[in-house]
């Protein structure tokens, strides 16, 4: 699986793509395979507040309901509105399927995510169990 | 892969595409399921039918040698100790097909309740690899593979034909799809067992066929609103709560679980089973609470899912029969939140009458 090289990414399997200020944020591809045919999303409305490692929404497919959790503390600016009719979006292109726009309350939040090769490694372990 | 009551069983398989496009397969054209988890038991003997009478709710009686019904193993007091078809296979023979799960449970339960009969209790559960072969060109697929005519076996009876070159296999018009299908008993040895799942799927690729996995075996089975032990029923729910009233022949002066549904029967059922669809966005799951519109709990959900065909969230539930009337407005508490669903029709969904 490819993982883009210039997002960070956490365990719990969200992506996140900054330019220092602002941060977008969505589900990896290995998260949308384990998952499978995704059929439901939640998300917060604009102006909600995410604090880093807290649950800001969730995301179900046919078989399991799955908790998404904020990589980095932040306001929501921007919700990608089209995952409400459209999750499948999210099987077919899970790096692009952005969910939420965020302000960056903490900047230093995206020093504890992973790299792209950090987490690949990480999710072949966790594959391989 | 799952363990499923001690059984490794693959939820969906990716070759196929997942549990939507297995489902869909299923309603459009055919899938195939590998449900050897299924047990057997076969009773044989003078008293057979005797035996099978008293264990077992509906009426055995009515069977015509190759025919089968739906039919329920009960407690004393009217609750279940499982759900299984009855297939009628000669003069004085008869097979159980009952749930993995209960699987001993069942059996014990059936030899200790026909001691009293001249008739002979087996549990053949490992000597058959039941394969499923659903949909609508199920008739179609199989037929390549049998001699036997299959057009001439209407719903729930059953045949035996040549199947993949072995002779004599039982061969039921039954499954647990709500769509018309076939279910073929082969030898279970892992050699047969394998070739004939091989050719199935081999033969199945000019008709669509995948393989199907426990995933759509239950949003098919949801659809349907055909029960799941454990879930609509269990050994705390009685007949008349899961509403199977009409597989439970009380005309029959004798069976066990008779007289305390007699008395229920007598005073009101606390509980109802129905079916809900979402009216806002969420999706119900088996355990969550149901709540009347004023935010009190007043029942629970026994199964719920995006069902794939019909694209709607839907869920089956117990809720005391004054919420039970189509249209009633309730809550599904998901996440904390009280989600507006209404009481529909059920099954969800019915197979298309054949022209």
């Amino acid at each position: 699986m490819a993982f883009p090289a210039d997002y960070k990414y956490t365990k719990e399997h969200e992506w996140l793509k900054s330019d220092g200020k602002t941060a977008t944020i969505g589900i990896t591809s290995y998260a949308q395979d384990s998952l499978g045919d995704i059929v439901f999303v939640e998300l917060p409305k604009v102006g909600a507040e995410l604090s880093a490692g807290k649950t800001f929404g969730s995301v179900e497919s046919v078989k399991a309901v799955s908790d998404l959790y904020a990589p980095a503390s932040g306001t929501v600016t921007e919700v990608n509105g089209e995952l409400a009719t459209a999750p499948e979006k999210i099987n077919k292109d899970a790096h692009s399927a952005w969910m939420i726009r965020i302000a960056l309350k903490n900047p230093g939040d995206l020093n504890s995510l992973l790299s792209a090769a950090d987490y690949e490694k990480f999710v072949a372990e966790e594959g391989g169990h | 892969m799952v363990d499923f009551n001690g059984w490794d069983m693959p939820v969906e398989y990716p070759s196929s595409g997942g549990i939507i496009a297995e489902h869909m397969a299923v309603r459009t054209g055919v899938g195939i399921f590998d449900v050897s988890h299924m047990g057997d038991i076969r009773l044989a003997g003078s008293e057979a039918l005797a035996a099978v009478q008293h264990i077992s709710m509906n009426d055995a009686s009515r069977l015509a040698i190759g025919q089968a019904q739906y039919s329920a193993l009960l407690y004393p007091q009217g609750t279940f100790v499982d759900d299984v078809i009855v297939h009628r296979l000669g003069e004085q023979e008869y097979l159980l097909v009952i749930n993995a799960g209960t699987r001993e449970k069942d059996f014990s339960w059936v030899r200790d309740n026909t001691r009293q009969f001249n008739c002979e209790v087996e549990n053949l559960s490992d000597e058959f690899t039941q394969i499923a072969i659903q949909g609508p060109k199920g008739v179609d697929l199989l037929s390549k593979l049998t001699d036997a005519d299959l057009r001439s076996v209407k719903f729930y009876w059953v045949t035996r034909g040549t199947v993949s070159g072995l002779r004599d296999i039982l061969i039921a018009r039954t499954g647990y799809t709500a769509e018309d299908g076939f279910e073929i008993y082969v030898p279970s040895d892992d050699q047969t067992s394998a070739r004939v799942w091989n050719e199935v799927l081999a033969v199945g690729k000019e008709f669509g066929a995948v393989p199907c996995g426990l995933g759509a075996r239950n949003t098919l089975r949801l659809e349907g609103k055909l029960p799941l032990y454990g879930h609509e029923i269990s050994d705390t729910i009685n007949v008349w709560e899961a509403g199977l009233d009409r597989f439970c022949k009380m005309e029959k002066p004798e069976f066990i679980g008779r007289e305390a549904l007699e008395n229920a029967r007598a005073g009101k059922v606390e509980r109802t089973l129905v079916g809900l669809e979402m009216v806002d966005r969420g999706i119900a799951r088996d355990g969550y609470r149901i709540l009347n519109t004023e935010g009190q709990q007043i029942g629970y959900v026994t199964s719920g899912s995006y069902a794939p065909f019909l694209k709607k969230n839907i869920a089956l539930a117990y809720v005391p029969p004054e919420f039970s009337a189509l249209g009633t407005e309730l809550l599904v508490e998901i996440r904390n939140q009280g989600v507006k669903a209404k009481v529909v029709p059920t099954p969800f969904y019915k197979k298309p009458k054949k022209n």
